[in-house]
C-alpha cells in the first residue's frame, strides 16, 4: 500500500536504498574484489581473448553474482560474426 | 546426557546478543531443560545483570580456567529456575586470559550434567569470538535490520563457515513493523535474502525488553511481552518444535488501534 504511495510521490523509500547498497557491499566484502579491480580484470580478459578471436570490447560484460552464499564471476563476451 | 552447545554471536556490538542469550536460556529452563549459560565477554560482562544475578557472583570463568575453583563453584543458580545456571565472565581481566581450548575443556566438564550450554560471545572477530565458538556445535547470529548490523553479520557468518562451525542460523532482533510498513526498515525477507542463511526467529522491537532488563528479569518470563514470546518460540525451535513465526503486523495493528482509542497524544 505505502509502496505505491511512495512511488507516486517519487520518493524512493530508504529500506530499498539500504538493500541495494548492502547487496554491493556484501559482494565486495565476501570476495575482496573492488569495482576498480573488476574493471582492471575486464580489460585484461578482453586483451587475452582479442589475441585469439575478434570481439567488441564495448559489449563485454563481467559481473559478480551471488547464489546463496556462493559468489560467481560471470563473463558475457559476444563474438563478432565472421565476414 | 551430552549437552547441546550453542554460541550466540553477532559481529557488531549492541544488537542484542546478551539479551538473546538470557532470554533463550530462561525460555529453555521454562521448558524444563537444564541450562548453563556462559558469559565469555571477559572484561565487559553483562549477562549477570541481565539475568539479575550480579550480586551472587563469587567465582568466574577465569577462576575456573586458572584452577582457583571447581566449575560447580562458579555456576550461579538462577533465582527463578532451579535448573538454570550462569558462569559469569571475569570483569578485571581481558580476552587473553582464556584460550579456545580452555573453553572446550570447560564445556566438556559440564556437558554430562546439563541439556544445554549457551555461550554469550563478545562482539568482534578476534580472540574473544574465537573462544566463544570453539566449543560450539551450532552458532546463532543476532542481527538488527540495519546496514551496519547486517554487514557485520555477513562477515561473521563467513568466518563461522571458514571455522567449520556453520551453517549459522539467524535471529533478527529489534524489528519494527511500523517502520517496515513505511518502507524505512529492511524487512526479514530482505535480510534473509542478503545473508542467505536460515532463520531461527524474529524478535520485534519492544519496550518490555528495556523494562525487564532494568529489573533483571528477562522478558521471556513475562507472558504479555511480545519479544518474550518471540524468544520463547526460538527456544522451542531449538528443541526441534515447528513453531510458526509471530504475526507482528497483526499484533501491531491491534495494539495501534487500541492505543489510538486510549491515547490521542501520539505514541
Amino acid at each position: 500500500m505505502s509502496d505505491w504511495l511512495s512511488k507516486l510521490s517519487g520518493k524512493a523509500n530508504s529500506a530499498e536504498k539500504a538493500k541495494d547498497r548492502l547487496k554491493l557491499v556484501l559482494i565486495h566484502d565476501r570476495t575482496d574484489i573492488t569495482p576498480s579491480s573488476l574493471e582492471e580484470m575486464k580489460d585484461e580478459i578482453i586483451k587475452v581473448i582479442s589475441n585469439h578471436i575478434s570481439i567488441d570490447p564495448e559489449l563485454v560484460k563481467i559481473q559478480m553474482l551471488h547464489e546463496g552464499r556462493e559468489q560467481r564471476l560471470i563473463a558475457d563476451i559476444p563474438i563478432k560474426p565472421r565476414r | 546426557m551430552a549437552a547441546k552447545i550453542v554460541t550466540i554471536t553477532s559481529g557488531k556490538g549492541g544488537v542484542g546478543k546478551t539479551t538473546a542469550t538470557a532470554n533463550i536460556s530462561v525460555a529453555l529452563a521454562q521448558l524444563g531443560q537444564k541450562v548453563v549459560c556462559i558469559d565469555s565477554d571477559i572484561g565487559l560482562r553483562n549477562l549477570d545483570v541481565v539475568l539479575g544475578l550480579e550480586n551472587r557472583i563469587v567465582y568466574d570463568l577465569v577462576d575456573v580456567i586458572e584452577g582457583r575453583c571447581r566449575v560447580r563453584q562458579a555456576m550461579i543458580k538462577d533465582k527463578r529456575f532451579d535448573d538454570l545456571y550462569l558462569i559469569p565472565a571475569a570483569q578485571t581481566r581481558d580476552k587473553s586470559a582464556v584460550s579456545p581450548s580452555d573453553m572446550v575443556t570447560l564445556c566438556e566438564q559440564i556437558s554430562d550434567e546439563v541439556d544445554w550450554i549457551l555461550i554469550d560471545s563478545p562482539a568482534g572477530i578476534e580472540r574473544g569470538f574465537k573462544n566463544a565458538i570453539a566449543p560450539a556445535q551450532s552458532v546463532l547470529v543476532v542481527t538488527n535490520p540495519d546496514v551496519s548490523a547486517v554487514r557485520d553479520a555477513d562477515r561473521i557468518i563467513g568466518i563461522i563457515e571458514a571455522e567449520e562451525k556453520g551453517p549459522a542460523r539467524l535471529i533478527i532482533n529489534r524489528l519494527n513493523p511500523q517502520l517496515i510498513k513505511r518502507g524505512d526498515m529492511l524487512d526479514a525477507e530482505d535480510v534473509l535474502d542478503l545473508l542467505a542463511i536460515n532463520l531461527v526467529g524474529i524478535v520485534p522491537e519492544d519496550e518490555t525488553v528495556i523494562m525487564s532488563t532494568n529489573m533483571g528479569k528477562p522478558a521471556a518470563t513475562d507472558e504479555k511481552s511480545l519479544a518474550g514470546q518471540a524468544f520463547r518460540n526460538i527456544a522451542r525451535r531449538l528443541m526441534g518444535d515447528d513453531v510458526p513465526l509471530l504475526d507482528l503486523n497483526l499484533k501491531e495493528g491491534i495494539f495501534h488501534k487500541i492505543s489510538k482509542i486510549f491515547n490521542t497524544g501520539g505514541e
